[in-house]
C-alpha cells in the first residue's frame, strides 16, 4: 500500500461496485506521479461530489466524450513545460469509450499521445439507469433492450474495442478484470512503462445493473473469464503476448447469478448462442489450458 | 513595426506574440489561414508552441481546455459549424474558469450551408460565459487578441475570451498593420500563472459534481466575474492605448461623430468601417449622424451604451445575426438598456443585414439613416430580394 491515499473511501459508489475497486487498484498502481482525466459517468459522480473528492492525484473531469482530447491537451502542455515524465491516465465507462467517446479516443490514439486510456466496462450506461451501450453483451436485459414478447434483450454482440484500438497500431492493448487484481495491476504497470498510447479495458461487475447481490462481484467477475465470455488478452506492438488460460466452465454458471440474463435461463437456444460466443473466444485466443503444460498463475 | 499583412497572418502573429504554448484547431473556412500560419511558425522553429492537429472542433476545444488546466496558455480558432460543435466544451471551459482565447472567424450557420460572413455563430454563444470582443479591422483584430489574454487571465476574472473577426473581410483582407514588439507584449501580458491548475505537487480535483446545494453559486460567480471583467477591460484598454499608442476610447464601445448626432447606428465588427464612411458622406451634407460601435459585447457595457445614446433621438441597431422567432439579439439588448430610463431615444429600430455574406454597401447604410426619419417600428431585413420570396406553384 502506498503511503498516500490516492483513492479515498467515503465515496458514494454502490456496495459491491466493481468499478470502484478497479479504479483504486489502477491509481494505487500508477502512483502519485499521475494525472487523471475522467469522462462523465458513475466513477466521476461517486468520487467527486463537491465539497468532497476521493482523489489524491491531480484529477479533471470535463464532459462525457472528451477525456481523450482533454488528456491530449494536458500531454501537449506537459511537453511544452518539459514535464514529460508525468503519467496521464484517462478513465471512462463503456459508453464513454465505445460510443460517445470513441472519436476523441481514436484521434488521441492516432496522434500517438503518451496516455493510458482505461475503459471500466460494466456493460451498460449504469449512471443513467442501465441503458444498453456498444459494450452490452448479447441478450442482456437492459432498460433500452428489455426482454419482452419479441425480444431476448440486447440483440448485438459487444463492440470489439480492443481490436479497434489495435487497428490504430498502438503499442499496448489489453483486457483485465477486477476479479484478477494482480493481473490487472501488472497490466497497468506494464502499460505505463511503454511510451505512446495504451488501451486497457477492465471488466467490472455492476451489482445494480447486472442484478446480482453485492457480495458476488468478485465471483461474477471471475466467472466471466472462466467461462470464456471475457477473454483476458494482452497485445504488445500488435502481437498477442499473453492470454489467461482457462478450464472453461459452462456459460450458465456465469449467467445464472445475474438478473440481466434471468429471462434466458429457461431458453436452451439462447444459452447455446451465448455458449457459442464463449467457444469462439476460446478457439480464437487459444484459451484452453493444456494438461501437460500448466499455465503460470497470474 | 508596420507590415502589410493578411488578417489571418496578422492574427497568427499576434497569438505568437502572446506566447500561446498549446494550439489546437480543426480546419474550417474561413478560419484556416490562422492555424496554418501558426503551424508554419512552429515548423520553422520560430515559436515553441505545441500544435495538436485534432479530429474535430469538439476535440480542439477540449485540448485547449486540458492545456489551460495544466497552466499553459492555450489558443484555438474556428468558425460557424465548428463553433457550434465546440459549444458544449465552450460552456464547460467557462464553468471551469479557464482563460482560453479563441478566434471566431465569423461565418453564417447551416442550413443552407454558406461559408460567407455574418455573426450568427458567435452571437449564438453569447450565453456561454465567454468574453466576446468584436474587431472592426485587422489592426483591432491583432490588438484584441493581446487584450483578450490579458483580461481573461486577470485573477478576479478568469474567464475565456472570444475575439470575433468577420470572415473574409478581416481574415482574408490585407491591411498595413502595426505589430507590437515582443518585448512590449511580454511586459503588457505577463506569463500565465493561474492559482489553480493540475499539479502533481498539489493535487486538486477539477470539474467536480455540484448538486443543487452548490451549483447556483458557481453560476452567480461567473456573472459577477463578468462585471469584474467590465471594470478590468476599462483599465486594460487605457493601459493598452497608452502603451501601444492606440485609441480605443474606453474599449467597451467606440463613438464616432455622435456628439451632436440625431441619428445613430449601433453595430459590431467590420461593418463599422462602412458605417463610418457613410457617416462622413452624410456629415458633409450637413446631416447629424453617427455610429456607436460595440467592441465588448460580453460583458455587455449597458452603462456606457446608455451614456452614448441617451441624447440621441433616433437609433438604428444593425444585427448580422438573428434570434429566430424573437427580436434581433443586439437590438433587444440595446432596447433593454433604456427601459424605465428618463432619457432615451425617441425610437430604436431593428435592421438585419448582411446574412450569409450579402454585401452591406455604403448605400445600404445611407438607406438605414434615411429610413430613420420615419417612425416605423417593424424589424427590417436590409436588401432583401422580394423576387426570391415569391411562392412558385
Amino acid at each position: 500500500m502506498p503511503k498516500q491515499i490516492l483513492f479515498a473511501c467515503g465515496h458514494t459508489a454502490c456496495a459491491g461496485c466493481g468499478q470502484a475497486i478497479a479504479a483504486r487498484l489502477v491509481i494505487e498502481t500508477a502512483g502519485t506521479n499521475t494525472m487523471v482525466v475522467n469522462n462523465t459517468g458513475c466513477l466521476e459522480v461517486f468520487s467527486t461530489k463537491y465539497p468532497e473528492s476521493s482523489w489524491g492525484v491531480p484529477w479533471i473531469h470535463s464532459l462525457f466524450e472528451n477525456a481523450a482530447a482533454v488528456a491530449s491537451g494536458i500531454e501537449a502542455a506537459l511537453k511544452y513545460l518539459g514535464k514529460e515524465d508525468i503519467q496521464i491516465i484517462t478513465q471512462a465507462g463503456d459508453g464513454g469509450t465505445a460510443d460517445i467517446g470513441l472519436q476523441a479516443l481514436s484521434g488521441m490514439w492516432e496522434r500517438g499521445h503518451n496516455i493510458l486510456s482505461i475503459c471500466y466496462d460494466n456493460e451498460a450506461y449504469m449512471n443513467t439507469g442501465v441503458q444498453r451501450s456498444g459494450l452490452t453483451p448479447f441478450d442482456s436485459d437492459t432498460a433500452t433492450t428489455p426482454y419482452g414478447k419479441q425480444s431476448f434483450g440486447n440483440p448485438t454482440l459487444k463492440k470489439p474495442v480492443p481490436e479497434i484500438a489495435l487497428a490504430h497500431i498502438i503499442p499496448y492493448v489489453a483486457t483485465a478484470s477486477v476479479g484478477f487484481p494482480q493481473d490487472l495491476q501488472r497490466k497497468v504497470k506494464k502499460a505505463l512503462s511503454i511510451k505512446g498510447p495504451k488501451y486497457l479495458q477492465i471488466h467490472v461487475p455492476c451489482p445494480l445493473g447486472w442484478r446480482h447481490t453485492p457480495n458476488l462481484t468478485y465471483k461474477v467477475a471471475r466467472l466471466a473469464i472462466e467461462t470464456g465470455l471475457y477473454p483476458l488478452i494482452e497485445y504488445e506492438n500488435g502481437a498477442l503476448s499473453s492470454v489467461r488460460k482457462i478450464k472453461p466452465l459452462p456459460v450458465e454458471e456465469y449467467l445464472k447469478l445475474q438478473g440481466r440474463f434471468k429471462h434466458i435461463l429457461n431458453s436452451p437456444e439462447q444459452i447455446k448462442k451465448i455458449q457459442e460466443i464463449a467457444n469462439n473466444n476460446i478457439k480464437r485466443y487459444n484459451l484452453l489450458i493444456q494438461e501437460e503444460t500448466p499455465s503460470s498463475s497470474i | 513595426m508596420r507590415e502589410f499583412l493578411e488578417g489571418s497572418q496578422a492574427i497568427a502573429r499576434a497569438v505568437a506574440l502572446c506566447r500561446a504554448g498549446v494550439v489546437a484547431a480543426y480546419p474550417i473556412t474561413p478560419q484556416t489561414h490562422i492555424p496554418e500560419g501558426l503551424s508554419e511558425m512552429v515548423a520553422n522553429k520560430e515559436i515553441s508552441a505545441q500544435i495538436v492537429n485534432v479530429e474535430s472542433e469538439h476535440s480542439a476545444a477540449s485540448v485547449v481546455l486540458g492545456a489551460a488546466a495544466t497552466g499553459v496558455r492555450a489558443y484555438t480558432a474556428t468558425s460557424s459549424q465548428g463553433l457550434l460543435l465546440m459549444s458544449e466544451v465552450l460552456f464547460n471551459i467557462a464553468g471551469l474558469r479557464l482563460p482560453v482565447v479563441l478566434t471566431c472567424a465569423n461565418r453564417a450557420v447551416s442550413a443552407p450551408i454558406n461559408i460567407w460572413n455574418d455573426q450568427q455563430d458567435s452571437i449564438s454563444l453569447r450565453d456561454s460565459g465567454w468574453i466576446q470582443l468584436y474587431a472592426e479591422n485587422i489592426q483591432e483584430a491583432v490588438d484584441l487578441h493581446i487584450i483578450a489574454y490579458r483580461v481573461a487571465e486577470e485573477k478576479n476574472v478568469m474567464l475565456p475570451a472570444m475575439v470575433c473577426v468577420d470572415g473574409y473581410t478581416l481574415t482574408h483582407g490585407w491591411e498595413a498593420v502595426n505589430l507590437p514588439e515582443q518585448q512590449a507584449v511580454d511586459k503588457f501580458l505577463p506569463p500565465y500563472n493561474p492559482l489553480y491548475k493540475l499539479d502533481i505537487n498539489n493535487p486538486l480535483t477539477l470539474g467536480f459534481l455540484a448538486d443543487s446545494d452548490y451549483y447556483m453559486e458557481t453560476r452567480f460567480a461567473i456573472q459577477k466575474s463578468h462585471q469584474e471583467a467590465l471594470k478590468a477591460l476599462l483599465e486594460i484598454f487605457q493601459e493598452f492605448n497608452k502603451y501601444f499608442s492606440r485609441d480605443y476610447q474606453n474599449g467597451l464601445i467606440e463613438t464616432y461623430r455622435t456628439q451632436d448626432a440625431e441619428k445613430v447606428i449601433v453595430a459590431m465588427g467590420s461593418v463599422c468601417g462602412t458605417i463610418k464612411d457613410a457617416v462622413d458622406v452624410l456629415r458633409k451634407k450637413g446631416k447629424k449622424v453617427g455610429l456607436l460601435k460595440i467592441i465588448t459585447f460580453r460583458p455587455f457595457p449597458a452603462e456606457e451604451i446608455y451614456g452614448a445614446l441617451k441624447k440621441v433621438s433616433k437609433v438604428a441597431v444593425l444585427d448580422k445575426a438573428l434570434s429566430l422567432g424573437g427580436q434581433a439579439p443586439l437590438y433587444s439588448e440595446i432596447r433593454s438598456v433604456f427601459f424605465g430610463k428618463k432619457s432615451a431615444p425617441k425610437f430604436i429600430r431593428s435592421f438585419v443585414a448582411g446574412l450569409g455574406g450579402r454585401d452591406i454597401t455604403l448605400d445600404s447604410i445611407i438607406n438605414i439613416f434615411n429610413k430613420l426619419s420615419l417612425k416605423e417600428t417593424k424589424e427590417e431585413f436590409l436588401d432583401l430580394k422580394p423576387e426570391l420570396l415569391q411562392e412558385k406553384l
